[in-house]
């Protein structure tokens, strides 16, 4: 090992300390900004050390530096474009599509080592395939799979479960054909043979995703994560370098928990949800919950609940996004904690279409962070709230999850219900994607408020206003 | 069984529980910037993508190179610009909203004043 190799390798191994620590300091909000940029840094040193390698190597022709370049430069250039332009709330499908083009780059790069080592002499080492095609195979279906879930998730596909006749009959051919043809290349090398998995693995990838129902989304995004993650290690594996291995075992361990966390928020195995459709299927008989009848409000009502409380928490949910309300909910939020009010956020950790994405939609809106608070630590706080304003969130506060018997059965909920009153922002008495009644709506300290969430927020907020003001 | 890829699958084995260890410590509230974080350093395979089209030497590898650069560079620029953007955001009191947003400028309590005055600081680091 030259003196070269040696600096190089130790570069990598900087760059991958600077990925965990960046990693680390994301266990603070003070400290997170930090922790991306020594990420940052890490990236940009692994980068250098690699042109450095390319140089050193000069084996490179002027067309691999110029499809080298402009190749980054475009990939790059709409990179850029696509993280400054985007939205908030289209945060999931950006991600999403972030994980495709990772995916699909692993998988590239191990086909193209793949078609070298099989047109050379000494033909593929066994254990090299075998990484190989992982890599090709987990890139592949990460690849066609987040392709769907961005599409459902900017509503160019249907959001609802897609099934067709005979779809887990696709489904379950392209695993077969996958794995069939992995075990027949493992012996034979042969070109068109990888060909034909890829073909496989992007049918699975396809028709994995297009069954799973939009409130599953969050659970699907991370798994997508881990599955790119993983695919980055293999092309670790693959090209023999240990930053990718590294790197890519953080995003799959960071992937993996993520969906282990959403799955247990919804109270769901991972299976049941790949089976897909949530309430689509048979669920149990529900037992019958308390009936009873539902109080609307008008906003100047709900206005003095609000204005001579002391302690309010506000219950936020998807329906608040899909409103684009957030501004207007801090507003009022504002507007109370100017008057003296104690405010603050208890937030479902599915509320959203991906992990924390409600806190990210609130941090723009100008909440500050100490004011969002986590189910678990928040949940003892209810029986001391005033008022709970439930703003676009329904199966999440659903006392029904406490018994045995409904479709929602054991989902950690908020204790909405505990609190001294409660109003209800919402557009209409339609259940939630579970499809069972909400038993908070009939609770006798709720009010309901039918309105769209933007203009009773605004309402609420003038009402405040004139009564504090 | 080489032990080459031995000494990999032992790398990969303890990042993965190095990864576990630390990312079972980011709070809830960061989930979001963290799943972002996370893609920007897959983006890593960057690397890759370059030593490829080092080594491409015919038209097939060329298109492979080129795609896997585009890709791969999308990802980690996209990655880590977006998720700088998401921190960014992330404040500990409210900063003053540029007039003409909040549509009550001028009309702020004592309280909202002096709670302004005090969101220019950078917040303390605290673990």
């Amino acid at each position: 090992m030259s003196a070269f190799d040696w600096v190089i390798q130790l570069v990598y191994v900087a760059a991958a300390s600077c990925f965990v620590l960046g990693l680390h300091l994301m266990n603070t909000p003070a400290t997170a900004r930090r922790g991306n940029q020594l990420s940052t840094g890490g990236m940009v040193a692994a980068i250098a050390a690699t042109f450095a390698i390319i140089i050193h190597a000069g084996t490179i022709s002027v067309t691999g530096w110029i499809v080298m370049l402009t190749g980054a430069l475009l990939g790059g250039g709409a990179g850029l474009y696509a993280a400054r332009t985007v939205q908030m709330t289209a945060m999931p499908q950006l991600v999403s599509v972030f994980n495709a083009v990772g995916g699909g780059a692993a998988a590239l790069v191990a086909i193209h080592d793949y078609i070298n080592l099989a047109g050379a002499s000494a033909g593929v080492p066994e254990s090299t395939t075998v990484t190989t095609l992982l890599d090709v195979i987990i890139g592949a279906v990460t690849f066609s799979g987040s392709i769907i879930a961005a599409g459902k998730l900017q509503g160019l596909i249907s959001g609802s479960p897609i099934t067709f006749p005979g779809s887990r009959v696709v489904n379950m051919a392209a695993a077969v054909v996958g794995i069939g043809g992995a075990i027949y290349l493992i012996v034979t090398p042969s070109v068109p043979g990888l060909l034909i998995i890829i073909l496989a693995a992007l049918v699975f990838g396809v028709t994995m995703v297009l069954p799973i129902g939009g409130a599953d989304m969050p659970v699907v995004i991370s798994l997508l994560n881990a599955f790119t993650g993983t695919a980055v290690a293999m092309a670790g594996f693959v090209i023999g370098n240990w930053a990718l291995i590294i790197a890519g075992a953080l995003v799959g361990a960071s992937g993996g928990i993520l969906t282990k966390l959403m799955a247990d928020a919804m109270n769901r195995s991972l299976r049941n949800i790949m089976i897909g459709g949530f309430g689509t299927g048979d669920s149990a008989a529900a037992v019958e919950g308390p009936g009873g009848d539902v109080r609307p409000i008008a906003a100047d009502d709900a206005a003095i609940q609000l204005a001579y409380a002391q302690k309010v928490i506000i219950v936020p949910g998807y329906g608040l996004a899909a409103a684009q309300a957030q501004h207007q909910l801090a507003e009022l939020a504002k507007e109370l904690e100017n008057h003296g009010i104690e405010v603050s956020y208890a937030i479902h950790p599915v509320a959203g279409r991906m992990p924390g994405h409600m806190n990210v939609l609130l941090a723009e809106a100008n909440v500050p962070y100490p004011q969002l608070r986590e189910m678990d630590d928040v949940n003892p706080e209810f029986p001391r709230a005033d008022v709970a304003l439930v703003v676009g969130a329904n199966d999440v506060t659903n006392p029904a999850a406490r018994r045995p018997g409904t479709a929602i059965s054991g989902m950690p909920i908020l204790d909405v219900d505990q609190a001294k009153s409660i109003i209800v922002i919402k557009r209409s008495m339609a259940s939630g994607y579970a499809g069972i009644d909400n038993e908070l709506y009939v609770n006798p300290k709720t009010s309901m408020y039918f309105a769209d969430a933007k203009k009773a927020l605004s309402e609420l907020t003038a009402a405040v206003k004139t009564l504090v003001g | 069984m080489t032990s080459a890829l031995l000494t990999d699958i032992t790398i990969f084995v303890l990042a993965l529980l190095v990864g576990f260890e630390v990312i079972s410590k980011v709070p809830a509230t960061l989930h979001t910037p963290l799943m972002s974080a996370a893609n920007s350093i897959h983006g890593i395979i960057l690397v890759g993508a370059m030593l490829i089209a080092a080594s491409a030497n015919n038209a097939l590898g060329y298109v492979l190179a080129f795609i896997a650069a585009a890709f791969a560079a999308m990802n980690v620029v996209g990655g880590y610009v977006v998720t700088g953007r998401m921190l960014k955001m992330f404040r500990r009191r409210p900063t003053p909203v540029p007039a003409g947003q909040d549509g009550h400028g001028g009309q702020l309590s004592p309280d909202g004043q002096a709670r302004q005055v005090a969101g220019g600081g950078t917040p303390g680091a605290s673990s």
